[in-house]
């Protein structure tokens, strides 16, 4: 499956990828109209910042998620198509077990209609978009939506570019 | 390159069809030149921007002091800046600045030309006063007793007021304020504590205002923004619309022609283009004198083509053509057939050196604060004026001999067009139907219904929208319902450029009521047809000339401009004047509207008292709307409010 990847390299912490993260999930789909909504769409994308750089996080869609395994209401689940780790917010009963469980900070409660909270998380803007608004919003690049296969090929040219180019060099 | 560049370019470039870009067919051809030529233009650059910052968009990213860049964040944390400023505080200092960027732009091109015009006046200039009606009006506006004396005397006189409003150290208002803009609106802005003092001053006070630490307040940085608005209203559009006629005359009906085919195939073509009429009419004179060095030359005389005011002003004042507005300076150099592009102040874009290097286009600068790596600059002063004239001239004649015939390819697309609609020479085309009270037709026609109301459209192209379709379809829709428009700037060559400035304009765009009266008008005055059924009345400085026609028919009626059945409208607005000169709008008490949407958004409050509280303010305000059928329906249900207001 293809989800999204992250070189940090090229992160210069922007922000874009929240804005365009909240407003592909708001219900009028364009910026001016999701910031007036009156519960505004949260983004599933932080950047975050520790020691040097930011690095945009988000679910990582783990073959094992341990949050579906959290689920007690069955709101939590894998894609049978895609394997993308998906939420059911008719089933989901607020408990927030996910959001205990989720090793990377990725599952968060968020504010909606009627004082109530939700599970709120990435779901590859699948039904929303070819790819996820995230990757389409970044303008460096850092962000990108592909298979872990063409990821570790890529990871591979630039190194081997790097290599020879660093011999020639020498 | 990684999967994801191509994604991200798939995605951009997902808009670069050259015929959505503009509804000109001269521009479409062009950029479909560009693209064989590989030629990069502003639609290229654009597509690389995209998507473009959400956070510069809403108005809500502050990069005043060192500690930023902060942004804040529409959906969530952070709400403040480093400094504890909100979203309101950034977009309303934001605001204030760009307005800051236009005064600034206008007020720094009004005082070129008093420079100008006082040395000419003293003699020590290479232009003669061509403006002896003007001085006069002027004069009298100012109190300055000119019966009897010499035109350069009293010209020297007003350019030294002009000065003084420039040096004033005082609290007193402009003088050029209170001696041109009516008393009622000055009463109104002085109760409002925003009457400026001297132009200068309330610049450089309004980037102390909003530097790091002053004002705390957003609504106290927006009356600034009003207080800006009108600055460059009287220091920018009506001193500098008052020196430039007095300099070079007061415009008076011209024919012309509008859009990339009146570049001639076997002319020495020669484009003037930015803001200043000093560089552009000097231009003119020397194409003129040398027309039989072109011919020794090879070629078969000199053609000069406009782009932006630099050519609205000579349009205006020698009929010389547009070969396009603000999106069609790449165009025009891309046609292979352009010798020489001289540019001055504002609106050229970096890129038109780069455009010329790949065809034979010689590209001349000629402000101090106005240069481009890798154009020739030649300095214009006032006392040089002529041997700089001649000299680019000259360097466009010796340039022909470059031109790459296998690169040439002009667009057949050409309108007529008429210009110089000033107010004087509209109320000396009303005059031929009453002379004692020139403007009486005019008010008896809105009253009757004839002519529902007035609409003033202004402004640029934004390469966010498709050239000139907002524009083209809200005027037709304000036509057809009878709605006078006058126009200025990018938008009156927008609307040249498709006929809407000609006689026969009126018979296919104007309403019935609206069509018989330019009839008549027309007829009256001796021009032998209609009028046309939008007005082209200058440069984007001549805005003024819109705001004098406003304030003699709120005198007139004996009411204020707020109360009168019209509005405004920058449908494609790009530059920080547009802002600026909207605000100016507002400020007289015009329903103001904007087809782009300025980066304010991320401030509710900004946005309300903008586009709401303003109108209880001064009796203006803006609107946003993208649609342009909508914003010409919103225009038209304003005018009918005000119509049932005044009982008409």
């Amino acid at each position: 499956m293809k989800t999204i990847f992250v070189d940090h390299d090229l992160c210069l912490s922007c922000h874009s990828c929240e804005l365009a993260c909240a407003t592909i999930h708001s219900k009028s789909k364009s910026l001016y109209g999701a910031i007036a909504e009156e519960y505004p769409a949260r983004s599933r994308i932080h950047v975050e910042y520790v020691g040097s750089g930011g690095f945009p996080l988000q679910c990582r869609h783990c073959d094992d998620p341990q949050c579906v395994k959290a689920c007690v209401s069955k709101a939590l689940y894998i894609d049978a198509a895609t394997g993308a780790v998906l939420h059911d917010d008719s089933h989901c009963i607020g408990c927030t077990m996910c959001v205990l469980a989720c090793p990377f900070g990725a599952v968060e409660e968020q504010e909606v209609e009627d004082n109530r909270s939700a599970v709120s998380k990435c779901d590859l803007c699948q039904k929303l978009s070819d790819a996820p608004a995230c990757t389409l919003a970044c303008p460096t690049g850092a962000i990108s939506f592909k298979t872990s296969e063409a990821y570790s090929k890529d990871k591979r040219r630039e190194y081997l570019v790097e290599l020879t180019s660093t011999s020639k060099e020498n | 390159m990684s999967e994801h560049h191509h994604d991200h370019d798939h995605y951009t470039k997902g808009i670069m069809f050259a015929d959505d870009r503009s509804i000109d067919p001269a521009a479409i051809e062009m950029l479909h030149k560009a693209k064989a030529d590989n030629v990069e233009t502003a639609h290229d650059r654009y597509a690389a921007q995209l998507p473009q910052c959400g956070f510069g968009d809403l108005g809500i990213c502050c990069r005043i002091c060192l500690q930023g860049p902060c942004r804040v964040n529409p959906f969530g944390e952070p709400k403040k800046g480093v400094c504890g400023a909100d979203a309101d505080l950034i977009v309303a200092r934001n605001l204030l600045r760009t307005i800051v960027g236009g005064a600034a732009s206008h007020a720094d091109h009004s005082y070129m030309a008093i420079h100008c015009l006082k040395e000419a006046a003293e003699g020590k200039a290479d232009y003669e006063i061509k403006g002896s009606d003007k001085i006069k009006t002027v004069a009298a506006k100012l109190g300055i007793d000119y019966e009897g004396r010499p035109d350069n005397d009293v010209a020297a006189e007003i350019a030294d007021v002009a000065l003084q409003d420039f040096g004033n150290a005082t609290d007193e208002p402009m003088r050029w304020i209170t001696a041109t803009a009516p008393k009622e609106r000055v009463d109104k802005w002085a109760e409002l504590g925003v009457l400026p003092t001297n132009p200068d001053r309330e610049i450089r006070a309004a980037m102390h205002q909003t530097s790091m630490g002053v004002d705390g307040s957003p609504v106290n940085t927006l009356l600034a923004s009003l207080k800006l608005g009108i600055v460059d209203g009287y220091a920018g559009l009506q001193l500098g619309t008052d020196i430039q006629d007095i300099l070079f005359g007061i415009p008076q009906p011209v024919k012309s022609e509008a859009n990339l085919g009146v570049l001639a195939p076997s002319k020495v073509n020669i484009v003037v283009h930015g803001h200043m009429p000093e560089v552009s009419e000097k231009i003119v004179e020397w194409a003129h004198k040398l027309e039989d060095e072109a011919r020794a030359a090879g070629a078969d005389g000199i053609q000069l083509a406009g782009i932006c005011c630099s050519g609205n002003e000579v349009l205006m004042r020698q009929g010389v053509p547009m070969a396009g507005n603000y999106l069609s300076q790449e165009l025009a150099i891309i046609t292979g057939a352009v010798e020489l592009m001289v540019v001055d102040v504002q609106c050229f874009m970096p890129s038109i050196t780069k455009v010329a290097s790949c065809y034979h286009t010689k590209i001349v600068t000629t402000t101090p604060i106005g240069q481009l790596p890798d154009a020739e600059h030649i300095p214009f002063t006032p006392d040089t004026a002529d041997a700089k004239a001649a000299d680019i001239v000259r360097k466009a004649i010796a340039n022909y001999a470059n031109r790459d015939p296998q690169k040439v390819q002009i667009p057949t697309y050409r309108s007529e067009a008429w210009g110089g609609f000033s107010v004087e020479s509209i109320v000396g085309a009303l005059s031929a139907l009453d002379a004692e009270q020139p403007l009486k037709p005019l008010v008896d026609n809105i009253i009757a219904g004839n002519v529902f109301g007035a609409v003033g459209v202004v402004g640029c192209n934004n390469v966010k929208v498709r050239q000139d379709y907002q524009t083209v379809e809200m005027i037709k829709h304000l036509l057809a319902n009878n709605v006078l428009v006058v126009a200025t700037g990018c938008t009156a060559t927008a609307v040249a450029k498709y006929g809407f400035m000609t006689p026969e304009g009126a018979e296919m765009y104007a309403g019935d009521g609206l069509k018989a009266v330019l009839k008549a008008v027309g007829e009256a005055a001796g021009l032998g047809g209609p009028l046309p059924p939008v007005l082209h009345m200058g440069s984007c400085v001549d805005n003024s000339r819109i705001g004098d026609l406003l304030g003699a028919l709120a005198g007139y009626l004996g009411v204020s401009i707020k109360d009168l059945p019209v509005a405004a409208s920058a449908p494609e607005l790009q530059h920080e004047k547009a802002v600026s000169i909207g605000t100016w709008a507002v400020a007289l008490g015009v329903l103001t509207h904007c087809g782009v949407v300025p980066p304010v958004l991320g401030s509710p409050l900004v946005t309300k008292v903008l586009t709401d509280d303003l109108d209880q303010l001064v009796g203006g305000k803006f609107f946003v709307e993208l649609d342009p059928i909508k914003a010409a329906d919103t225009m038209i249900e304003h005018i009918a409010a005000k119509r049932k207001a005044l009982g008409i």
